[in-house]
C-alpha cells in the first residue's frame, strides 16, 4: 500500500521538523539597517552642503548679490565676482549639448534602426569605450593636439572671415588665436557626453515594442518620419533625462575643462575666447587660496550646486510634462 | 483592375460554382524565408475584391508570414526574403522595383496590439494622410471625422480629439488604428489578429466594424479565433506548417471541408 506508507512517512518528517517562527529580531534588524543606508545619502548631501556653504558664507556676506553679477577675480585687491566662471559654465555646457546631442540621437537611431546585425555590437562597443576613457586624457588629448589643429583650421580661418562683420564678427572672433576657449571646451565636452546620451537613448528606442515600429512603416513612412514622429516621441521621456544627465555632466566636468578652456577671467562675447568655468577655476586655485579667496571659490561651489539642482528640477518638470500631455 | 492578370484566376474560379468576385490579390508559387527557414512553401491563393478572407492555422503555420507578405513589412528584417509572385491588380509587388512606402499606403494593416502613435488622437489619423496627401484644413478634418466614424469611434472620441491616443482603452485605441488605416483609403486592409489583445465586447465591435469596411476594402484576417472566422469571413485558408492546405468559401470550409487535416483542425482535434 504506497499510498499508506507514504502518508505515514510525511507525518513523520512533519513532526521531526517542528515549525519554526521566523525571526522577528532579525527582520527588524534587516529594516533597520536599510532605512539606515538610505538615511545615510541624506546625511552626506546634508553634510557636503551645509559645509560648502559654511564656507562660502563669508563670501556672499563681503560681496551681497554682486558677487554674482561682478565679473572681477582679482586676488591682489580680493574683489572676487562669479560672472564670468557661471558664464563659462553655462555657455560650454549648452555648447556641449548642442553638438552632442545631434550625434548622440544620430548614434542611436543608426545602432536601432539601421546597423546591419554583425555591425551593431563593435559600433555599440566603441562608444562605451569612449565613456571610460579618463577625463584627464580628454584633457591632454585636447590641450596638445585638438587645440592647435583648431586653432590653425578653424579659429584662424574663421576669424579672418568674420571680422568686422555684425554679430558674428564678435561671435567667432578670436582675438588670441590659441586654440583654447569656450568652444573648444564645448567639443570636448560634447566628446564626453556622447557616450552616455548615445547609449540610454540607444536602451530606449530598443525597448520600443516591434510592431509600433512596425505600424509606422506600415502606414508608408520613410525610416526619417518614423523616427521623427513615432519612435523619438515615444521614448522622449527618457530621452529628455538622458540628456539632463549629459548636462549634468557637462556642468561638473573638471580635469578636461581646465585644459582646454583657457582659464581666462576675462568677460568675452566670443565662443573661441578663452574664459573659465567654476570648476576649472576652483581646480586651478584651491591650492595656493586662504581667507576670502578660499571663501570665494566655496561660494563659486554653491553656484554650481544650484546650477546643478535647477537643471535637475527643469528635466524634472519637463519630463512630467511630457508624460502629462 | 489589370484584364490580363485578371483572366487566368477567373477561369480558375470557374471551377468552383459558388466562389464570387474578381480576383484582387493573386499570390503564385509563393515561397518564404526566415534565413534558412522556410516558412511559406509554394503557396498558391487568390483573394477576392471585397471580401473578408480569413487565414487560419496553428501557431507557426505561416499565416502572419503570408499576411507581412502583402505590404512587405517583412523587408524591414534583411535575413527575410520571399520568392514568387504576389499580383496586386496585376502587379508583381515582389518586384523589387516597387516603392514600399506608395505600397504601404495602399495597403493598410492593423496589429495584434493596438499602436497608437504618440500624438493626439486627431494627428494619430491625420498622420497618415499627410504623408502621401496635402489636403486643405476643412477638408482634413472632413475626412478624419469620415475615417473615425467608420471605425465606430467618432461619437466616443469628438469631443477630445486633442487628447494623447495613448490615453484610449485597449478597444478604442484597436478602433483608432482601424481610422488611421481608413484614413488613407488603401485598397487592401490586413488585420494581424486584431482582436487577441481585447475583451469580448471590443472585440464584437471590431469584428461588426471588419463587416462593414468589407463594402469598401478588400481584407484578409488572421486569427487564431475559429468563431471569428465562421463569423466575419466569406473565404477562408487553412494553412499548416508552411502549406496552404485548403481554401474555399468560408461555409464550405466549416461545413463541409475536403481536407482531412482541415477538418481536424476546425473540430479542434490538434492545433
Amino acid at each position: 500500500m504506497p499510498a499508506l506508507t507514504e502518508s505515514i512517512a510525511l507525518g513523520r518528517t512533519r513532526s521531526a521538523t517542528a515549525r519554526k517562527a521566523p525571526s522577528r529580531s532579525l527582520d527588524t534588524l534587516f529594516r533597520t539597517s536599510s532605512y539606515a543606508a538610505a538615511l545615510l545619502v541624506l546625511l552626506v548631501l546634508a553634510g557636503i552642503l551645509g559645509s560648502i556653504l559654511y564656507g562660502g558664507w563669508p563670501a556672499f556676506r563681503e560681496f551681497g548679490f554682486g558677487f554674482l553679477t561682478s565679473s572681477a577675480w582679482n586676488v591682489g585687491t580680493e574683489q572676487y565676482g562669479a560672472l564670468v566662471a557661471v558664464i563659462g559654465t553655462v555657455a560650454s555646457a549648452f555648447l556641449a549639448l548642442l553638438i552632442g546631442v545631434p550625434v548622440s540621437l544620430g548614434i542611436a537611431v543608426y545602432l536601432t534602426q539601421l546597423c546591419p546585425g554583425w555591425a551593431r555590437k563593435p559600433v555599440a562597443m566603441t562608444i562605451e569605450l569612449l565613456a571610460a576613457v579618463p577625463s584627464i586624457i580628454y584633457g591632454m588629448w585636447g590641450l596638445f593636439v585638438f587645440a592647435p589643429l583648431f586653432a590653425r583650421y578653424i579659429q584662424i580661418p574663421v576669424s579672418n572671415v568674420v571680422e568686422g562683420m555684425p554679430i558674428v564678427g564678435t561671435l567667432f572672433y578670436a582675438r588670441v588665436p590659441s586654440g583654447v576657449g569656450v568652444f573648444t571646451a564645448g567639443i570636448i565636452l560634447a566628446i564626453m557626453i556622447v557616450p552616455f546620451i548615445a547609449s540610454i537613448a540607444r536602451d530606449m528606442l530598443d525597448q520600443i515594442p516591434t510592431v509600433l515600429r512596425e505600424s509606422a512603416y506600415g502606414i508608408g513612412c520613410t525610416t526619417w518620419e518614423v523616427v521623427r514622429h513615432v519612435l523619438v516621441p515615444q521614448a522622449s521621456v527618457s530621452i529628455i533625462g538622458a540628456i539632463m544627465l549629459g548636462l549634468g555632466r557637462a556642468l561638473g566636468e573638471t580635469m578636461a575643462v581646465t585644459f582646454v578652456v583657457g582659464n581666462a577671467n576675462r568677460l568675452s562675447a566670443s565662443i573661441f575666447d578663452p574664459s573659465s568655468t567654476i570648476a576649472s577655476r576652483i581646480a586651478n586655485e584651491f591650492n595656493e587660496a586662504d581667507g576670502l579667496q578660499l571663501n570665494a571659490l566655496m561660494a563659486l561651489g554653491c553656484i554650481l550646486f544650484v546650477i546643478t539642482f535647477v537643471v535637475l528640477i527643469i528635466a524634472r518638470l519637463l519630463t512630467r510634462r511630457v508624460q502629462a500631455a | 483592375m489589370n484584364a490580363a492578370s485578371a483572366i487566368p484566376t477567373v477561369e480558375l474560379n470557374r471551377n468552383r460554382a459558388d466562389e464570387g468576385g474578381p480576383v484582387r490579390i493573386a499570390v503564385k508559387r509563393l515561397n518564404f524565408y526566415y534565413g534558412s527557414f522556410h516558412g511559406l512553401k509554394d503557396v498558391n491563393l487568390n483573394f477576392h475584391d471585397r471580401q473578408v478572407t480569413a487565414l487560419i492555422g496553428p501557431s507557426g503555420c505561416g499565416k502572419s508570414t503570408l499576411l507581412r507578405c502583402f505590404n512587405r513589412i517583412y523587408s524591414l528584417y534583411p535575413e527575410q526574403r520571399a520568392e514568387g509572385e504576389i499580383l496586386l491588380d496585376g502587379e508583381n509587388i515582389l518586384s523589387p522595383s516597387i516603392d514600399l512606402n506608395e505600397l504601404r499606403s495602399r495597403i493598410g494593416m492593423v496589429f495584434q496590439k493596438p499602436t497608437p502613435f504618440p500624438m493626439s488622437i486627431y494627428d494619430n489619423v491625420a498622420f497618415g494622410l499627410r504623408l502621401y496627401e496635402k489636403l486643405p484644413k476643412s477638408e482634413l478634418d472632413g475626412r478624419i471625422e469620415a475615417s473615425l466614424r467608420k471605425a465606430a469611434l467618432w461619437d466616443e472620441v469628438k469631443d477630445k480629439l486633442k487628447q494623447q491616443g495613448t490615453g484610449l482603452s485597449g478597444g478604442q485605441q484597436q478602433r483608432l488604428c482601424i481610422a488611421r488605416t481608413v484614413a488613407q483609403r488603401p485598397e487592401v486592409i490586413l488585420f494581424d489578429e486584431p482582436t487577441s489583445a481585447l475583451d469580448p465586447i471590443s472585440t464584437g465591435r471590431i469584428e461588426e466594424l471588419i463587416e462593414q469596411l468589407r463594402d469598401e476594402f478588400t481584407i484578409v484576417i488572421v486569427t487564431h479565433n475559429m468563431q471569428q472566422a465562421a463569423r466575419i469571413s466569406q473565404f477562408t485558408a487553412f494553412m499548416y506548417l508552411g502549406q496552404l492546405i485548403e481554401f474555399g468559401p468560408t461555409n464550405r470550409m466549416f461545413m463541409n471541408p475536403t481536407e482531412r487535416r482541415t477538418q481536424d483542425y476546425i473540430t479542434g482535434r490538434f492545433g
